[in-house]
C-alpha cells in the first residue's frame, strides 16, 4: 500500500485511521477535561454562527427562538473545533503546496461553465436544503458519520445510509453520468 | 478563551490538517464519491471508523467515557438524512469540510458556509412545525446496535472490520 497519493497527499487509510486515534483521544481528553464526553461534530456550530448574526439584527427573535435557545448560543468547543478545521486545513495546504485558489471547482465547471454566479446559486441552495436536513436528523457526516459510526448508534447507520442513497440519487441527475 | 475552547481549537486544527493530507476536503472528492468515481472519502470515513470502534468501545466498557447516541427519530432522521444528501450532492461540501476547503484555498465554499448558515437559521424557524410533525412519528429513542441486536459490541465490531476490509480490497481492485 503507498502512504502517499499522486497528488502529494496522505494516503486516505492512514489519515483516516489517524483521525480514528484522533477521536479516540479527544473523548477521553473530552471527558477529563471538560466533566462530559464530547464526541467530533460540525453542523451545530452553523446553527450558533446563525444566532450569533441574527443576534445583531433581531435580538429579541433569538432571545424567544425554542431551537436558538436548546442548542445555546455561545462559543463553546465545537464551535472552535470548526474554527479548527479551517486553521488545521490552511497549515496543511500551506506546508505542501496543495493550497490553491479556486472559484469554481472541477465537474461543477464541466457541467456548468465557468459562471461563479452559478456555482454560488447552487453551493447557497444546495447549503440551506443541507443545513435543514443535517439539524433535522440531528448530525452532518461528522456528527453521525463518524463519531455515530464509532458509537455503532443506530440512528448513524440509518442517517450515513440516507446520506449516501439519496446523495448519489442526486449527484446522478444533477452531473449526468457521464463518463471521465 | 476557556479551557473548553482551546481543547477544541486544537483538536479542530489536528482534525483539519488530516482532512486536507487525506485530500477529502476537495468538491471534486465529495462528488466524485457520489458519483461512485472516486472512493478517497468512503476509504478515509471508514479507515477512521475502524480505528475510532474499537478504542471508543474499550474506552465505554472500562467506564472511562459515555457513549452518547443520538435518538433515532425515524421520520426525523429519514426525511433529514435525506434532505442532507439532496443539498451535499449540489452543495459539494459537508458542514466540517466547508471550513476546511475555505482554508486550502477553495474560496468558492464560503458560499456553502452561508448558504448552511442561511439553512441553520431557516431550521431554527421551522423547528416548532417539524417537533409536530417529522419528530412525532416514531422515536426508538437513544440506542445503540448492540442494544438493538441483544448483543454484545464486541460480536458486532469483527464483522464490522471484516466487511469493510473486504470492501477497501474491492474499491482498490477496480482502482475507485
Amino acid at each position: 500500500m503507498k502512504w502517499k497519493t499522486k497528488d502529494g497527499g496522505w494516503s486516505p487509510y492512514l489519515a483516516g485511521g489517524l483521525v480514528g486515534l484522533l477521536a479516540i483521544v479527544s473523548v477521553y481528553a473530552t471527558t477529563q477535561w471538560m466533566g462530559k464526553t464530547n464526541y467530533l461534530g460540525a453542523s451545530t456550530t452553523f446553527v450558533r454562527a446563525a444566532g450569533f448574526l441574527e443576534r445583531m439584527v433581531a435580538p429579541e427573535r433569538v432571545e424567544a427562538n425554542e431551537y436558538f435557545t436548546k442548542e445555546k448560543v455561545r462559543v463553546d468547543w465545537q464551535f472552535m473545533l470548526v474554527l479548527g478545521i479551517f486553521l488545521g486545513a490552511l497549515i496543511a495546504s500551506v506546508t505542501d503546496r496543495s493550497f490553491k485558489l479556486e472559484s469554481v471547482p472541477p465537474i461543477w465547471k464541466d457541467r456548468f461553465g465557468r459562471s461563479i454566479g452559478k456555482r454560488a446559486a447552487g453551493a447557497i441552495l444546495g447549503g440551506i436544503v443541507a443545513m435543514v436536513g443535517a439539524r433535522m436528523a440531528d448530525g452532518c457526516p461528522s456528527g453521525h458519520g463518524l463519531s455515530g459510526m464509532m458509537q455503532l448508534s443506530v440512528s448513524a447507520f440509518v442517517a450515513l445510509g440516507m446520506f449516501f442513497s439519496v446523495g448519489i440519487f442526486i449527484a446522478a441527475l444533477v452531473y449526468g453520468r457521464r463518463s471521465s | 478563551m476557556s479551557a473548553d475552547q482551546w481543547l477544541g481549537l486544537f483538536t479542530g486544527v489536528l482534525f483539519g490538517f488530516l482532512l486536507q493530507k487525506g485530500r477529502v476536503l476537495r468538491f471534486e472528492k465529495q462528488v466524485g464519491a457520489m458519483l461512485l468515481k472516486d472512493m478517497t472519502i468512503l476509504k478515509f470515513m471508514l479507515s477512521a471508523i475502524l480505528v475510532g470502534m474499537v478504542g471508543i468501545n474499550i474506552l465505554a466498557d472500562a467506564g472511562v467515557i459515555t457513549l452518547n447516541h443520538k435518538a433515532i427519530n425515524l421520520g426525523a432522521v429519514l426525511l433529514g438524512g435525506a434532505l442532507f444528501g439532496a443539498g451535499w450532492a449540489v452543495m459539494g461540501f459537508c458542514p466540517g469540510t466547508s471550513l476546511g476547503a475555505l482554508g486550502e484555498g477553495r474560496w468558492h465554499a464560503g458560499f456553502a458556509i452561508v448558504g448552511m448558515v442561511a439553512g441553520a437559521a431557516l431550521y431554527a424557524e421551522l423547528y416548532p412545525f417539524f417537533k409536530s410533525t417529522a419528530f412525532a412519528w416514531k422515536d426508538f429513542g437513544k440506542i445503540g446496535l448492540p442494544e438493538a441486536l441483544g448483543v454484545s459490541p464486541w460480536v458486532i465490531i469483527p464483522f464490522f472490520w471484516a466487511g469493510t476490509t473486504f470492501l477497501f480490497f474491492w474499491f482498490e481492485k477496480r482502482g475507485l
